[in-house]
C-alpha cells in the first residue's frame, strides 16, 4: 500500500489562515483532497490530504507556518450506509484505536476514504494488510 | 463627597508611643537600632561581612545618619539567602515561616519569632484603633490566609483589639456576600480590584451596599490603586476606605497605615528607620522628595533586616498630621522601583514567568505576559517549530504542563495562549515583555 | 512527650470530678445565656441544678446539626458578639452552614488542645510543622497553626493544594512534622518519590492525617512511603475543630481530651447510651467552651470507647478510628455495613471510575443490595465478554473485603448523577417501617 502523508499545520484561531495555505497551494499547483480542522482552547490543527505533500510541507514551511507530516491510514469504503461500519469494525476487530479521523469523499454516493490517524502506523499496516480492504493509491488519482 | 470619618482623638490602641515627641523618637530609634545592629553583627555572618566591608563597627553607631555606610539589603540578598541564612535567633526560636511566591532558590523566606508575631499585631491594633475598628466590629478577612502574611497578621492583630474576624479569605463571591449579610460584617480587608468586583455582584443581585450591608469601612491594600479609585469605592458602599501599606519582609500589613483624615499613611517609626533614596544612584533624598522607599527594622528579633529596599516608590508628606500622631506618612505607593506586577494579590516577577517557560521542551523563545486586569494573567507562548507533531493532544498537554509549572510558581493560573512562532513582535535589545493594560 | 501531664494522666477520680464541676458550669451557662437550650431544657421539665453528678446527663436532651443550623449565625452563642473574636463555618451539604464562635479564651483552649496533639506527633519547639489544612473558614488551618504556636515549634503556614511548593517548602525548611488530609499525604508521598526531589533533604518524621475517614492500609501504605509514623487526628467545628482526639505513637485509638470534651457512645437508633466498648455514635458535651457550649451534640461518627489503660500513660479514654457515619450506616441482613467500606473496595479494583451507587431492597423479605458501577471509558470500549468477567470480579473483591454478597451492576461512563457537594450515594428501598 501507498505511504499516505498527511500534512498538519499549526494555527491560532484568527481570520485568514486558511486563506493564505490555500493561496499558496494555488500558486504551486497543489490539489487538497481532504481537509480537516480541529480547534480548540484558542489554537487549531489544520490537517490536509494534497497531491504533492512534499512540496507543500517545504512550501508552508518556507512561508513560516508550523508544519508536519505524518504517515495515515487511507481505507476506501463504500460511501453508502454501513460503508463507515464496516471499516470500523475491522480496525477494532485488530486493536487499532483510532486517534483521529476524517473522510475523503472521491466521488458521492460511490467511493470515498476513510483517514484514520493511528499511535502505531506500521503495525496498523501490517495487521490490515490481512483483512478484505482497498487503500488509497496515488497513482490511480494521476497524483504526486 | 462625605467627609471622612475623623476619629475621637483619644483613640489610641499605644498612645504614648503614638504621640512620641520628635527628639524622644529619634532617642528610641537610635538605642533600638544599635540593639539591632549589634544583634545582626554578632548573629548573622552576611551582615558582619557588611559590617566590615564597610568598616563600620556596631559599638561605635553614634547617630541614625551612621547606618548610610551600610550598603542596602535587596530581595536577591534575601533569596541567596533563603531559607534560614538571615537568621539572628537559632531556629527554636522562630514560631512562624512567611514565603513570596516563587520557588526554591527564587522564594523569599521571612521567620519571625514570637515577640515578632506580637510586634506585628500590635502595629496593626494601632492602625485598627487609629480608623475606628475594635470590639464590637466585625472584621472580613479576605486576604489570602496561609504562606502570605496579609491575612494572618491582619487576624492577629484584629483579635488583639477584641473584634470578631471572618477568616473568609479570597474569592468564593457568594459566600462573601452571604457571610457579609448574615454576621453584619462591619468592615472588610480586602484588595481594590476585589472590592470592585464585589461591589458589581451586589449590584447584580440587587443588593444596595450602602442600605442593605452594615458596612463601615475598609482597608485596602496589596495592589497599587488611586484616589479617584478609593473616592469611587467609598461612593459605591458608602464607607470610608483607608489606605494600608506592608510588605512581608517588614512583617507584613501594619507597617504604614492611614488615619480618619486620609493623608497619607502614618510609617510606625518607632518600629522601622524609614529612608528615601534615588532608585539609580543609592542617594538618600528629603523629606518630600519622590523615591524609593527603604526600611530598617528596629525591633525584629528572628530576621532583622538593614535598609532593605522595598522598591516601591513613594515619598514622605512633610508637615503634621492634625490626628495628633507624630509618626510621619508616606504618600500611596505611586510605582515600583522593578518590573514587579501585581496579580490576584500576588507580587509576580516577570522573570519568575520567563524561568519556568524556559524550562519546558515545546517552547519557543518569544513570550509577552498580557494584564489586563488585577485578577487575571494571561501569558503568551510562541511553540517551538521543531517540536510540533500535528498532533493535537501533545499541544493541549503542553498548555497545561506551562499552566501547572506558571501556577506552582507565581501561585496565580494563567491563561496560556499558544502562538506559532513569529507571531510575536521581535524587539531589538530588551523585549518588552509585560504588557500591562491595567488602569486603576 | 506529654504536652500537659497533669490533664492528659489525670487520676480518674479527680477527672470525673473535674468534668462534673465544668459540665454544671456549662449547662448553667448554656441555659442562662442560650434561648435555644433554655426553651429545650423548660420542655423537658429539667433544670441546671438536676445535674448533680455525671451520670445526670443523659437527662439531657441531644443537639444536632439542624438544631445548630436553625440557630444561624449567632442562635447558640452563649457570649454578648462582642466577646466573640474569631467565627468559623462547615459548609454543609444542604442549607445554612453550621457557625462557630470562639472566644478569646476558646482560641486559648483551642492551641491548648492541639499541642497536645502535636506533641504525641513528636513535636517540640524545634519542630517545623508544615500545615496543609485549609486556612479561613475550615477549622483545620487555624486550629493547627494556633496549636503550633502555642508549643514554639516553627510553622509554615502552606494551606492546603500546591503540592509542587509544598515538597520545595518540606524540603527546603526540613519539615519534620506535617498535617494535612490522610488522602492528601499519599499524593504528596507519590509526588516526593518522583525526580528531582532529594529524599535525603525530606526530614519528616511524623504526620498528624484527619477530616476524613481512612483506613490502617492507607496508614501503612504513608508510613511506608514517607517513612514517617502517622497518626489520626479527630475534631469537629461543633465542638472546637481539630484537637478534639488524637493518637499518640502506641496507635491504639485516639485519646479524647476529657477535661474539655465529654464523649458518649449512643445507639443510632435508640438514642440509648451503650456501655464502653461497643460500637455506636459518638456524642460530645463541650466542658469548657465559652462562646459556644454544645450539650450532647451528635457528630454521626460511629466508633467505639475504650477505658483500657493505654501504655503511653496517659488516662484519658481512646475511641477507635471512625469507621463511618451513622447516618449512612446500613443494615444488610443482620450485618452493619458502611457505604465508605464498599468504596474502599470499589477503589482497589482497576479500572472502574470512584462513582457508584448503591440500592438496597428486600424483594421476599431478604436485603439485596445491589452496587452500580460506573466503567472508566477504557473498560467501555472493551467487548462485552470481558466486562462480564470484570463484573464478576468486582463482586469477589466486594465480599472478600467487605463480607458480603452484593450483586454488581455495570453502568456506562458519566452515567450517574453528579453533584457538586457530596454524592448521595445510598438509596434504601426497603420498607422498614
Amino acid at each position: 500500500m501507498d505511504k499516505v502523508m498527511q500534512v498538519s499545520v499549526f494555527s491560532e484561531n484568527k481570520p485568514g489562515r486558511i486563506e493564505k495555505i490555500t493561496g499558496i497551494f494555488a500558486d504551486e499547483g497543489i490539489n487538497i483532497l481532504a481537509i480537516a480542522i480541529t480547534s480548540t482552547n484558542g489554537f487549531g490543527i489544520i490537517k490536509l490530504l494534497v497531491d504533492k505533500y512534499e512540496r507543500a510541507y517545504e512550501k508552508l514551511k518556507e512561508s513560516g507556518f508550523t508544519v508536519t507530516l505524518n504517515e495515515v491510514l487511507a481505507i476506501e469504503m463504500k460511501d453508502s450506509p454501513g460503508g463507515l461500519y464496516e471499516v470500523s469494525h475491522i480496525l477494532s476487530k485488530n486493536s487499532i484505536n483510532i486517534e483521529n479521523a476524517y473522510v475523503y469523499v472521491v466521488e458521492s454516493r460511490a467511493r470515498a476514504f476513510l483517514l484514520v490517524e493511528v499511535k502505531d502506523i506500521e503495525k496498523a499496516k501490517e495487521s490490515l494488510s490481512k483483512e478484505d480492504l482497498k487503500f488509497f493509491k496515488y497513482a490511480e488519482f494521476k497524483l504526486a | 463627597m462625605k467627609a471622612p470619618e475623623i476619629i475621637r482623638p483619644d483613640s489610641y490602641w499605644q498612645k504614648q508611643d503614638e504621640i512620641i515627641g520628635k527628639e524622644a523618637l529619634a532617642t528610641l530609634q537610635l538605642e533600638h537600632l544599635t540593639k539591632s545592629l549589634r544583634r545582626v553583627y554578632s548573629n548573622v555572618p552576611f551582615y558582619h561581612t557588611r559590617f566590615d566591608e564597610a568598616g563600620l563597627d556596631p559599638e561605635n553607631i553614634k547617630s541614625l545618619e551612621d547606618i548610610r555606610r551600610l550598603s542596602f539589603t535587596t530581595s536577591d540578598d534575601l533569596r541567596a539567602n533563603y531559607p534560614f541564612g538571615l537568621l539572628a535567633v537559632s531556629k527554636d526560636e522562630v514560631v512562624r515561616v512567611h514565603t513570596s511566591s516563587g520557588t526554591t532558590g527564587r522564594a523569599k523566606a521571612i521567620c519571625f519569632s514570637k515577640n515578632d508575631i506580637e510586634c506585628s499585631a500590635t502595629l496593626i491594633a494601632r492602625c485598627l484603633v487609629m480608623t475606628g475598628t475594635g470590639k464590637g466590629d466585625i472584621l472580613q478577612n479576605m486576604m489570602t490566609y496561609g504562606l502570605f502574611t496579609g491575612a494572618l497578621i491582619m487576624h492577629y492583630g484584629a483579635e488583639k483589639v477584641g473584634a470578631l474576624v471572618i477568616p473568609a479569605g479570597p474569592g468564593n463571591t457568594e459566600r462573601q456576600i452571604q457571610l457579609m449579610r448574615d454576621f453584619g460584617t462591619t468592615v472588610i480587608h480586602i484588595t481594590p480590584s476585589y472590592s470592585l468586583y464585589l461591589a458589581s455582584a451586589l449590584q447584580q443581585k440587587g443588593i444596595d451596599p450602602r442600605k442593605d450591608l452594615n458596612l463601615r469601612r475598609a482597608y485596602l491594600g496589596a495592589e497599587p490603586y488611586s484616589e479617584e479609585t478609593r473616592k469611587k469605592i467609598e461612593a459605591i458602599y458608602g464607607i470610608d476606605v483607608y489606605n494600608s501599606y506592608g510588605l512581608t519582609e517588614m512583617s507584613g500589613p501594619g507597617v504604614a497605615f492611614e488615619c480618619g483624615y486620609k493623608n497619607g499613611m502614618h510609617l510606625w517609626e518607632d518600629h522601622f528607620f524609614a529612608e528615601i533614596i534615588d532608585p539609580e544612584t543609592g542617594e538618600v533624598l528629603e523629606d518630600g522628595q519622590e523615591g524609593e522607599l527603604v526600611l530598617t527594622s528596629l525591633r525584629r528579633e528572628a530576621m532583622p533586616l538593614i535598609r532593605y529596599r522595598t522598591r516601591d516608590i513613594t515619598k514622605i508628606i512633610t508637615g503634621v498630621c492634625e490626628c495628633g500622631r507624630t509618626h510621619r506618612r508616606i504618600s500611596r505607593i505611586l510605582g515600583r522601583s522593578d518590573d514587579m506586577f501585581v496579580v490576584k494579590g500576588v507580587n509576580v516577577f516577570p522573570q519568575q514567568i520567563e524561568q519556568v517557560l524556559m524550562g519546558i521542551k515545546g517552547v519557543a523563545q518569544n513570550y509577552q505576559i498580557l494584564l489586563e486586569s488585577y485578577d487575571h494573567l494571561t501569558i503568551r507562548v510562541e511553540i517551538a517549530k521543531e517540536l510540533f507533531d500535528g498532533n493535537i493532544e501533545h499541544l493541549l498537554q503542553l498548555q497545561t504542563e506551562i499552566t501547572d509549572k506558571v501556577r506552582a510558581d507565581i501561585l496565580v493560573k494563567p491563561k496560556i495562549e499558544l502562538l506559532e512562532p513569529g507571531a510575536l513582535p521581535v524587539s531589538e535589545g530588551k523585549a518588552k515583555r509585560v504588557i500591562d493594560n491595567r488602569t486603576m | 512527650m506529654i504536652w500537659n501531664k497533669q490533664a492528659e494522666c489525670m487520676p480518674d477520680k479527680e477527672l470525673r470530678k473535674l468534668q462534673l464541676e465544668r459540665l454544671k458550669e456549662t449547662v448553667r451557662r448554656a441555659y442562662e445565656n442560650v434561648p435555644y437550650y433554655k426553651k429545650k431544657f423548660d420542655e423537658l421539665k429539667i433544670k441546671p441544678s438536676d445535674i448533680t453528678s455525671l451520670r445526670d446527663i443523659v437527662k439531657l436532651p441531644y443537639t444536632t446539626k439542624t438544631d445548630l443550623r436553625e440557630g444561624y449565625p449567632f442562635g447558640m452563642f452563649a457570649v454578648p458578639g462582642k466577646d466573640i473574636v474569631e467565627v468559623h463555618t462547615s459548609s454543609g451539604t444542604t442549607g445554612k452552614p453550621v457557625v462557630a464562635g470562639y472566644t478569646r479564651g476558646d482560641i486559648d483552649t483551642w492551641g491548648e488542645v492541639v499541642a497536645r496533639c502535636l506533641t504525641m506527633a513528636g513535636a517540640t519547639s524545634s519542630s517545623i510543622i508544615q500545615n496543609g489544612y485549609g486556612y479561613g473558614m475550615f477549622t483545620g488551618g487555624m486550629g493547627i497553626h494556633y496549636g503550633s504556636h502555642k508549643i514554639g515549634a516553627t510553622i509554615v503556614p502552606v494551606s492546603a493544594g500546591n503540592t509542587k511548593r509544598q515538597i520545595d517548602l518540606m524540603q527546603d525548611f526540613g519539615t519534620t512534622l506535617i498535617t494535612c488530609t490522610p488522602s492528601y499525604a499519599l499524593y504528596l508521598a507519590e509526588a516526593a518519590g518522583e525526580d528531582g526531589v532529594d529524599r535525603k533533604k525530606i526530614k519528616l518524621r511524623a504526620g498528624c492525617f484527619g477530616a476524613e475517614v481512612w483506613t490502617e492500609k492507607m496508614r501503612e501504605e504513608i508510613e511506608s512511603r514517607f517513612r514517617i509514623l502517622a497518626l489520626n487526628i479527630y475534631g469537629l467545628t461543633e465542638i472546637i475543630g481539630p484537637g478534639v482526639a488524637h493518637e499518640c505513637d502506641k496507635k491504639a485509638g485516639l485519646h479524647i481530651f476529657e477535661d474539655h470534651f465529654y464523649p458518649e457512645i449512643i445507639s443510632p437508633e435508640t438514642l440509648e447510651p451503650l456501655p464502653d466498648g461497643e460500637r455506636g455514635e459518638l456524642v460530645f458535651t463541650t466542658l469548657t467552651r465559652e462562646g459556644m457550649p454544645m450539650i450532647r451534640f451528635r457528630t454521626r461518627d460511629v466508633t467505639t470507647l475504650r477505658r483500657e489503660p493505654c501504655k503511653c500513660g496517659r488516662t484519658v479514654v481512646r475511641m477507635d478510628r471512625i469507621t463511618g457515619r451513622s447516618d449512612d450506616m446500613l443494615k444488610i441482613r443482620g450485618v452493619l455495613i458502611f457505604p465508605s467500606q464498599i468504596e474502599r473496595a470499589l477503589l482497589e479494583v482497576k479500572g472502574i471510575e470512584p462513582q457508584y451507587q448503591i440500592i438496597v431492597t428486600r424483594p421476599r423479605h431478604l436485603d439485596e443490595m445491589e452496587v452500580q458501577v460506573e466503567l472508566s471509558n477504557k473498560m467501555f470500549s472493551d467487548e462485552v465478554k470481558h466486562i462480564e468477567e470484570f463484573r464478576k470480579k468486582i463482586e469477589a473483591h466486594i465480599e472478600k473485603s467487605v463480607g458480603i454478597r452484593v450483586k454488581v451492576t455495570l453502568v456506562e461512563p458519566k452515567s450517574l448523577p453528579r453533584s457538586e457537594g457530596k454524592a448521595k450515594r445510598v438509596f434504601d428501598k426497603r420498607e422498614l417501617k
